[in-house]
């Protein structure tokens, strides 16, 4: 048998939590921890409870919600946290969460997207790519110095007999390889890397 | 609403007071008599907060025609001052710290680009005192004037905020990274503050000094 879910609640309102802990309670796959009614006292308890899923009503966030719910993601990464919407939630708030619970859910949709969640392992996260490549290719370099020494799109196209278009595209890569936009900062990239 | 929540709610409201002449030490008093013991408009005051608190906040025509805009002018050169009097040269001498303890080039092509980049915004600054902000006030004043150049400096906006992207990520990618660390971690952060606070500016002067000069020019016809 699989043990059982745990969930943390946390809302003010009694109905709102006895209504939510009755409906993930039928599914006989949660456990649903005793509700907290604030979250003053949330960071410190977690370590104690160590809940798999945090359902949260976004307006008991602190003045500072991103910052608190990044903290709550470093103690328990792979614990999905839901924002339990039923009032007017400012969307920059909203944001901060990765997955949402809307009071009208339906039974099966509420089961449903918490296991959802859970399969899909932890909230956002920093993805690490390693297929793309940031290292400038020669075409490229070539271009960065021309840009560097202040040629235009049209100058470099005529030097390098390429199209504007290409000498473009490769200016966009240039630029999203390295972060560096003004060309006064493609000449310090040049110099600094002793291309020029 | 009191002064202090509205800081509270976004701490860099406070480093709009000064440019307000509002200093600190307003205790509990409310935003409205705060503004109203130092002569500032209550509206106006709200709108440029909104400006830095809100990433998509932008009022329209109608919200600019009901708020009283005589301090725009004052304001936009007040930051000009902050700008250009106080955290240019001081994160000038901050980095200069640095780059002078930098073996190599590194220091010297780091100063070079600060230099010109310090150039250009304090240009861009008074290019827009002596010419876009007196079309403004004369237009408030009721009167006409020819502004044929105003969208120049809107136009190289741009070229300084994409300068503002660089500076910090010279620092922080390109420079030997074993010279004075904490120093070079404070450095960048003042650079990322001060470029978060130019591209509000910049917004302001954009979306609401250029359409309101419009407006008010359509209205006087």
């Amino acid at each position: 048998m699989t043990p059982l879910v745990s969930v943390l609640i946390v809302e003010p309102s009694d109905i709102i939590c006895e209504g939510l802990r009755s409906l993930l309670h039928e599914s006989g796959r949660f456990n649903v921890l005793a509700p907290m009614h604030d979250t003053t006292s949330l960071e410190e308890r977690l370590p104690a409870i160590r809940p798999d899923v945090l359902i949260v009503n976004p307006t008991l966030l602190s003045a500072t919600p991103k910052q608190q719910l990044a903290a709550i993601a470093t103690m328990r990464p792979s614990m999905p946290v839901f924002a339990l919407v039923y009032q007017y939630v400012e969307c920059s708030l909203l944001e901060c969460f990765s997955h949402i619970i809307d009071v009208r859910a339906s039974r099966s949709s509420l089961i449903g997207t918490i296991n959802d969640a859970l399969k899909s392992g932890s909230a956002k996260t920093v993805k690490v790519e390693t297929d793309e490549n940031y290292e400038l290719s020669d075409r490229e370099t070539d271009v960065l110095v021309l840009v560097a020494k202040g040629l235009s799109s049209k100058e470099i196209a005529d030097k390098l007999s390429i199209s504007v278009h290409t000498v473009n595209s490769h200016r966009k890569n240039i630029t999203h390889k390295t972060g560096i936009k003004s060309v006064a900062g493609l000449a310090v990239y040049a110099m600094i890397h002793n291309l020029m | 609403m009191k002064l202090a929540d509205l800081i509270k709610a976004n701490h860099n409201i406070m480093l709009l007071l000064p440019r307000f002449g509002i200093p600190l030490g307003f205790g509990e008093k409310s935003v409205q008599d705060v503004c109203a013991a130092h002569n500032v408009p209550v509206d106006f005051m709200l709108l440029i907060c909104n400006v830095y608190t809100f990433d998509d906040y932008l009022p329209d025509i109608n919200q600019l025609a009901a708020t009283n805009m005589q301090p725009l002018v004052p304001y936009l050169k007040e930051s000009h001052r902050y700008y250009t009097g106080e955290r240019l040269p001081h994160i000038e001498a901050h980095l200069h710290h640095i780059a002078d303890r930098v073996e190599g080039k590194y220091g010297q092509i780091l100063k070079q680009f600060y230099a010109d980049f310090r150039r250009e915004i304090e240009d861009h600054f008074k290019y827009e005192e002596q010419y876009d902000f007196p079309v403004l006030q004369s237009l408030q004043n009721g009167e006409r004037r020819k502004r044929s150049q105003m969208s120049h400096s809107q136009r190289s906006h741009s070229g300084l905020v994409d300068k503002m992207n660089d500076l910090p990520q010279i620092v922080y990618k390109y420079l030997p990274g074993n010279v004075l660390p904490e120093e070079t971690i404070e450095l960048v952060f003042d650079i990322l503050q001060l470029s978060a606070d130019i591209q509000k500016h910049a917004l302001i002067e954009d979306k609401i000094l250029i359409p309101y000069v419009d407006w008010l020019e359509r209205s006087m016809k």
